[in-house]
């Protein structure tokens, strides 16, 4: 008998608590809601009409064009993510907590500012190359920011015994510090790609002819709705995809993403004369992420005569935005806090199939999630329909991911330790939770916050279709202003779009602690 | 924190939905017809800082309140169709002709009485009856007066096929305006010629721009020589350069003698079924047709007014002396069969 009843506690052990996983199972639904929508509207479309709009040699070009664009800016990312991160936190840079502020900034410039700054500047610029490097640009401190964070935190003994028994520094770069970040840099590096693969701004800016523009343009051409959701299938596919290859990747990688809890600085690396080399390409590449849409947005308020209507209006625009992109990410925080702790709790194959299924919509464009929350309101959720609420929702299925990635890495950081005293001493689950669990891992789900905050304050799409009628935020008015060739209009509103999205990246990237500790 | 409240109800919502699935959808309520509540839901694919003027003033003449929400016409047609007849919106109004044929198409809209159609000439009306132009828009084509002498201008768009426009000729393929252009030059010239134009100006290497802003821009700082445009677009260009249009380098020439490149395109207004009969909504709808929002747009659009007795901006031609097609700017079979043209000749 006693084994059997091992056993039958070994089981329950790997298996989820149920109120936990219905909860984290609730949250995955949010995050489901467009494929529902998706599979509603593609089956009424019937076979033939699918099979019409899938099997063709234009979707062939659009996957080969989406998937290289994608994975050439994940690439991209990675290498200068990582290299920033490095140079930020391993070495003896000068000025390297200015750079660690500049690496994470460019998060703050909506994709469409960038482009658009982009091409009133250069002349011709558009095309695949131009989209790769616009996204590359504004998408890298998705990977320097965790990379950051995980340098910052890895323990440096291993580096030392690799370097004492005789490893060169490169070596030890490539053999153990780059190992211990690897969870961090993957992670970043899927955001990057599902990222790329749902972005509307730049591509429509840049004309690169991908899977997002083929279903705005379906949509605007023709009013084909039905055409715009088979493409948007595709999208869906190719996700389930990266998703599934990611998690093998971290599979093989699992057992370094243990990383010790060192209290001390790492050493640092002299660079010598490569110092100013290194120095002179971050502020190259703060400049072309930074500088060029800051210069551009200048010259479009001083060459036109348009105005915003006036400093009240700014002023109420900031307000909604930050009102809308609070409760989005309130929501997203609230339904990713069960699906973290399920993931960093009691791993196991039920919690690895919510948390990919959480990213299977994040490649979808904003107008498709706009149109299956517009779905749900109408049919399911009458009374939230037009209220901040359902916006909030349509905020939660786009960026749930985000939030699961913080809170998740934040729980794994709290010691189970105080958790099972706090059990033993007769708590509740629950209060242990409350009191215990959340507040230890509370920084980093801030920071899981503060992302989608953000990130819900550049977003488009889903904001024009769920937005309480009458209610303008600052992404809005500067599309209104754009559409009628305002572009002095539009400045201040982008600027403070901007600046608004800076004061939290600012904060994030003081988390990773590349602000902390010595040196100028 | 009052998160947990609404979140809640979001997920019983979500509960609903997934137990339910697509059995609850299209269920929605037929509703009853609304009476007169001083108060209406705009939804506008114009856009905010050209109708809200225009809304401020009818909400203060008439004492009735205008909700409007903001959009691209394309992603409100389909809203409406997701909303059908749930939808809170009392009145759609469009930036195109083929936006309203959609969600006309789908049986959304109320027939609208004659004497309200009869203000607008048949051209730029619903065969149905169920929306009505409001402003039209003409075709021209923009050109930089540095490089391309007013002698040399074409006479035909047709001609643009002809060598001496290699690379000079900005499209916008992806725009609802160009592909209204082509959808008239195949009911008036037939699929072959409007199919050898595409392929000609593919064959010139026609620049290709987003839009018509992005063009008419393009041509006053003189990357492109030239661009087939809708004729307001140099007006808000002078606008926000706060200049008059006389002083831009980018010019309009109009297709004269009836050319299938000076080709009438309406922006329109719809009434959603339910609102049919309510007398805010048609105070409304009589107002966009009067004197006073047709001078408006005249003004601050340049674009045509379409009731009689109001003049258009100083400096264009005429409208009656612009010959229109005989086509119905809202069918959307002929617009499928017109992208699936542009696409087949590679423009887009």
């Amino acid at each position: 008998m006693a084994p059997a009843a091992g056993v039958r506690r070994r089981v329950r052990r790997m298996l989820p608590r149920p109120a936990l996983a219905a909860a984290a199972t609730a949250a995955v639904g949010v995050a489901l809601l467009p494929l529902v929508y998706l599979s509603v509207r593609v089956g009424d479309a019937g076979w033939p009409r699918i099979s019409s709009e899938v099997f063709t040699s234009r979707t062939g070009q659009l996957t080969a064009r989406s998937v290289a664009l994608a994975g050439l800016v994940t690439a991209a990312s990675t290498v200068f993510g990582v290299t920033s991160a490095f140079l930020v936190t391993r070495t003896d840079l000068p000025a390297r907590r200015l750079f660690g502020v500049l690496a994470a900034l460019p998060l703050a410039v909506p994709s469409y500012v960038a482009a658009f700054a982009w091409v009133s500047t250069v002349d011709g610029f558009e095309g695949f190359w131009a989209a790769a490097l616009v996204l590359t640009l504004v998408s890298y401190p998705y990977v320097f920011l965790p990379v950051a964070a995980a340098l910052t935190r890895a323990d440096p003994a291993q580096e030392e015994v690799a370097r004492s028994l005789g490893s060169g520094p490169w070596h030890t770069f490539s053999a153990v510090t780059l190992r211990q970040v690897r969870p961090a840099m993957g992670a970043g590096a899927l955001l990057v790609a599902l990222y790329v693969l749902s972005d509307f701004g730049a591509v429509s800016v840049l004309r690169t002819d991908v899977f997002t523009r083929a279903v705005f343009t379906s949509v605007s051409l023709g009013f084909d709705r039905t055409g715009a959701l088979v493409l948007a299938t595709v999208l869906v596919v190719i996700t389930l995809l990266i998703v599934s290859g990611e998690q093998l990747t971290r599979r093989r990688a699992a057992h370094y993403a243990r990383l010790g809890g060192a209290g001390r600085p790492p050493t640092r690396l002299r660079l010598g004369r490569l110092r100013w080399l290194a120095a002179s390409g971050l502020a190259g590449m703060g400049a072309l992420a930074l500088g060029l849409p800051a210069a551009s947005l200048a010259r479009w308020f001083g060459e036109g005569v348009s105005r915003p209507g006036s400093l009240t209006g700014l002023a109420t625009a900031a307000g909604n935005s930050f009102t809308l992109s609070a409760a989005g990410a309130g929501l997203t925080i609230l339904l990713a806090l069960p699906l973290g702790l399920l993931g960093a709790r009691t791993p196991g194959p039920v919690a690895v199939v919510l948390d990919r299924l959480a990213y299977l919509s994040h490649a979808l464009p904003g107008l498709v999630i706009g149109l299956s929350l517009v779905f749900f309101g109408i049919n399911v959720a009458y009374p939230l329909y037009q209220s901040v609420w359902l916006l909030a929702l349509a905020y939660a299925a786009l960026f749930l991911p985000l939030a699961v990635a913080a809170v998740g890495a934040a729980v794994l950081q709290a010691p189970p330790a105080l958790e099972e005293v706090a059990r033993s001493l007769g708590r509740r689950r629950f209060h242990v939770l409350r009191t215990v669990t959340v507040p230890l891992a509370a920084p980093g789900i801030g920071a899981g916050a503060v992302l989608v905050f953000l990130t819900c304050m550049k977003e488009l799409p889903a904001t024009l279709l769920l937005r309480p009628t009458g209610m303008d935020t600052l992404a809005t008015e500067l599309w209104s202003q754009t559409s009628v060739s305002a572009y002095a209009a539009a400045a201040p509103y982008a600027a403070l779009l901007v600046l608004l999205a800076a004061a939290p990246t600012w904060w994030l990237s003081a988390r990773t602690g590349v602000l902390a500790g010595g040196g100028s | 924190m009052r998160t947990t409240r609404p979140g809640g109800a979001a997920s019983v919502a979500l509960v609903t939905l997934l137990t339910l699935g697509p059995a609850a959808c299209g269920g929605g309520s037929e509703g009853t017809p609304k009476a007169s509540d001083k108060k209406i839901t705009v939804y506008s694919g114009r856009s905010e800082s050209l109708v809200k003027p225009l809304l401020e003033d009818f909400q203060e003449t008439s004492g009735i309140t205008v909700e409007a929400r903001y959009g691209e016409t394309a992603a409100i047609a389909a809203q409406l169709q997701e909303e059908g007849s749930r939808t809170p919106a009392d009145v759609f109004l469009a930036q195109d002709a083929g936006a309203l044929g959609a969600v006309a198409g789908k049986d959304l809209f109320a027939a609208l009485p004659d004497v309200l159609l009869d203000k607008v000439p048949a051209a730029y009306r619903d065969e149905g009856g169920e929306w009505v132009g409001v402003t039209g828009r003409s075709r021209t084509m923009v050109y930089n007066i540095d490089q391309v002498a007013e002698k040399d201008l074409p006479e035909s768009v047709f001609d643009l096929t002809e060598p001496e426009w290699k690379g000079k000729v900005g499209v916008a393929p992806t725009n609802g305006s160009f592909q209204a252009f082509v959808t008239a030059m195949r009911v008036e010239h037939g699929e072959e010629r409007t199919q050898d134009f595409l392929h000609g100006l593919k064959a010139n290497d026609a620049p290709i721009r987003e839009g018509n802003g992005a063009i008419v821009a393009d041509v006053e700082n003189g990357t492109l020589a030239t661009g087939l445009v809708n004729h307001y677009y140099v007006y808000e260009l002078a606008k926000e350069k706060g200049t008059s249009v006389d002083t831009l380098k980018a010019k309009n020439h109009f297709f004269a003698n009836g050319d299938i490149g000076g080709l009438v395109n309406v922006s329109g207004v719809g009434v959603l079924k339910d609102s049919g009969d309510d007398p805010d909504v048609r105070a409304f709808a009589d107002y966009l047709l009067g004197t006073q929002a047709q001078t408006y747009f005249a003004q601050e659009t340049y674009e045509y007014p379409l009731v009689a007795g109001v003049a258009s901006a100083p400096g264009l031609p005429k409208l009656p002396s612009l010959k229109t097609p005989d086509i119905d700017l809202g069918d959307l079979d002929d617009l499928q069969t017109t992208i699936a043209m542009i696409k087949e000749s590679g423009l887009a």
